[in-house]
């Protein structure tokens, strides 16, 4: 299928095709780090997960209309502001949920499932009603919009770069946060052993509330950061749900590394099966190819270490 | 276009615009002042359909929940538009409509129950509804044993022609070969890159498609491929289309991906403006561009048989119409338009026949013309679908298409069209 085609413009393909595998990388990154958060460390099955982004994505929607009627000067950098207010409106959301669902069900995790499923529903019937059924169109400011050109054959999609450096910053601060920090370590010790975390001291509630939360307002900002790149509606989380669940198991539930590798596999797979083959089919394969890996690893990629 | 003397304007009508005198109005189909005491419910309904003195009892069965309510929430609108008009012009036969709203909401198997509910339970004279093919499939074999009568407003593969349904929406021919066409005379399209979301209304089209360009047009069809519904990813597409080189993308994505699909296609730095290649789509209305936003579609062609811009006195009624019942800032698309085609004509074939017997209604419907439908003369083919107009658009920063084209003649719906399949 090359022989048309010259060393020239080959070399931009690939390198274009490159670039789209790591756009799809960061997208997936930044889907799934809020569900690893989630699941990984509290073992809770959020259905709901792609919801909470979709409310992100209205606010951001509600943000950039604030800014285009009061202040168009500087609607070029609404999306800053609407991403931090997304993280917030996200978090606080999730932090309600679990005050009011989720911690009633840390002892039952497969009851999370039917729970926050039913959850994403309520959700999904809200925004209907708040936003109507039709999905809104997101403005994005102008500078976000098109393409650089790196060489004459070679464009790379200015938000493309946007979302990259955003999961990079967003997996940076995370990393931080579980690992560096009083907090993480909170996080970690409630969920090794919760009776003992609670004998030394830790608040294992507020430990569970703001975790849920963060997880939810990362959740937020990915949502957010999606409108320059998908629909904005009632049901758009669902796109996102599955594709999100098989990045943290593939990766290994309790490990962020993992969702980190299972993301970068899963993504340049797709992404180069893609350019071979059909869309439907690069789907296709790559479902197969992570269904048999996590058959003869059940656990996924990177687990954490067990006594059995 | 069939010769117009084979429909003779049944002589009932005729008696009654006689009868009704100068009561014509503008917008009247038919004449105003049937009176339902000239039409004796014993005679006009002997099935046992919800048909009293005064009124008779319309269903509509849409999806006013889940995620089909995005594209059906219009035509359910337009629907009670055109009721809301018929009952203000004296009704059918002499009786108001009342209508039974039934929520379909988005699953298949709930749209069958909800058909059967209507047609057994509520005994409705005739409904409107479905919106994608899957739901349509799903109430057929209802509709086809309980004897209803379904108005189907939405551009579909074709492949099917039931004495149960009236199709007033376009089927594939109709939407695409006279948009291919007009690209390879006016623009000198000889390749074609075909893009759609994978479920049979895209694959059939295509293949319609493909088989009119590689055999009638002599042009050649560089790829063709098929995304998941709800993909979000179209970068490794973007970048093969760029490799290809084609002079038209013909895109038919649907839904959320369709948003996801035209943002990256403008962040990748193809601009729809500049027509290298040019992008003709028939899956994008008026209602789409609302998700995907008038700068980021620019620049586009949509081959379609109504775009809300059309310019005609009974366009201009409709829309006003349309915006003063549900709101200004609406927007109608093609399959809004045809959804309120429905209910006028099923009033005209009630009123040709003079029951609302299904039977007869289904006997009158051939050659029932709508001289006053928004898109402009249409008229029912023996098939069951209609004869109607097809036209491109180009799609404009505000949401709105420009008609660049429309053919000369009705167009003839060929639901099996042969050399096709």
């Amino acid at each position: 299928m090359f022989s048309d085609y010259s060393l020239s413009e080959l070399g931009a393909i690939f390198a274009m095709q490159g670039f789209a595998g790591l756009i799809l990388f960061s997208v997936f990154v930044l889907m799934a780090l809020g569900l690893a958060i989630i699941f990984g460390q509290m073992g809770v099955i959020n259905m709901a997960h792609g919801e909470f982004m979709i409310l992100g994505a209205y606010v951001t929607y509600l943000v950039s209309n604030a800014f285009a009627a009061y202040m168009p000067a500087l609607f070029g950098a609404y999306f800053f502001v609407a991403m931090v207010l997304a993280f917030c409106a996200s978090g606080l959301l999730g932090m309600a949920v679990e005050w009011a669902i989720i911690r009633h069900l840390y002892k039952r995790p497969l009851d999370t499932l039917l729970a926050t499923w039913g959850l994403s529903l309520m959700l999904q019937q809200a925004f209907r009603s708040l936003f109507g059924a039709r999905e809104v169109g997101v403005t994005i400011p102008d500078w976000m919009m098109g393409s650089m050109a790196v060489t004459d054959m070679i464009e790379v999609p200015i938000n493309g770069i946007f979302v990259m450096v955003l999961a990079l910053g967003i997996s940076a601060a995370i990393y931080v946060m579980m690992y560096r920090s009083g907090w993480g370590r909170q996080v970690r010790a409630v969920t090794q052993n919760r009776v003992m975390a609670g004998a030394v001291g830790i608040n294992t509630e507020r430990t569970d509330r703001m975790t849920f939360g963060i997880g939810c307002g990362v959740a937020g900002v990915a949502g957010a950061a999606f409108t320059m790149i998908g629909s904005t509606g009632p049901t758009s989380g669902q796109a996102y749900i599955v594709d999100t669940f098989l990045v943290v198991v593939f990766g290994g539930a309790a490990s962020l590394l993992g969702t980190i590798a299972s993301a970068f596999s899963i993504s340049q797979a797709q992404s180069i099966l893609e350019f071979f083959l059909s869309g439907s089919m690069a789907k296709v394969i790559t479902l197969l190819v992570v269904v048999g890996i996590l058959m003869l690893r059940p656990q996924g990629l990177f687990a954490m270490k067990l006594r059995k | 276009m069939a010769d117009k003397k084979t429909f003779p304007i049944n002589p009932l009508s005729r008696r009654a615009i006689l009868a009704g005198g100068a009561a014509l109005g503008a917008t009247l189909f038919l004449p105003k002042g049937l009176r339902a005491q000239d039409f004796p419910t014993d005679q006009v309904n002997t099935t046992g359909l919800a048909v009293t003195d005064d009124t008779v009892q319309v269903g509509i069965l849409h999806s006013i929940s889940g995620t089909m309510s995005i594209s059906e929430t219009g035509s359910v609108q337009a629907e009670k538009l055109a009721i809301e008009q018929i009952n203000a012009q004296g009704g059918v036969l002499g009786r108001k409509i009342e209508t039974i709203q039934e929520d379909g909401a988005s699953d298949w198997p709930t749209f069958a129950e909800k058909a059967r509910k209507l047609l057994v339970n509520d005994k409705v004279a005739s409904v409107m509804g479905c919106w994608t093919s899957a739901s349509r499939k799903a109430v057929l074999p209802v509709f086809e044993q309980y004897n209803g009568m379904l108005y189907y407003p939405t551009f579909y593969e074709g492949l099917e022609e039931s004495p149960n349904v009236i199709y007033t929406g376009q089927e594939a021919t109709q939407q695409i070969i006279a948009g291919l066409d007009w690209v390879a005379r006016e623009k000198g399209a000889k390749s074609f890159y075909l893009l759609g979301s994978d479920y049979i209304w895209p694959r059939t089209s295509n293949k319609i498609a493909r088989k009119h360009i590689e055999d009638k047009l002599g042009g050649k069809v560089l790829g063709e491929e098929y995304y998941p519904l709800g993909h979000t990813q179209f970068n490794s597409v973007i970048n093969k289309i760029r490799l290809k080189k084609p002079d038209v993308i013909y895109a038919i994505v649907v839904g959320g991906s369709n948003v996801a699909f035209y943002k990256q296609l403008k962040a990748a730095g193809i601009d729809m403006t500049e027509e290298a290649p040019l992008l003709l789509t028939i899956s994008v209305t008026e209602d789409e561009i609302r998700g995907i936003g008038g700068e980021n579609i620019e620049g586009a062609y949509a081959c379609m048989k109504y775009f809300q811009s059309l310019e005609n006195e009974n366009n201009r009624e409709f829309v006003a119409a349309f915006k003063e019942m549900w709101g200004d800032d609406m927007v109608i698309g093609d399959v809004t338009q045809a959804a309120y085609l429905g209910p006028w004509l099923w009033k005209a074939a009630v009123e040709k026949a003079g029951s609302f017997d299904v039977d007869k209604v289904r006997e009158a419907s051939p050659g029932i013309e709508l001289a006053s439908a928004p898109e402009g003369y249409v008229k029912i083919h023996e098939n069951h679908h209609l004869w109607s107009k097809t036209r491109v658009g180009h799609a404009k920063a505000d949401g709105q298409y420009e008609v660049v084209f429309e053919t000369g003649d009705l167009v003839e719906p060929d639901p099996f069209p042969e050399g096709y399949q």
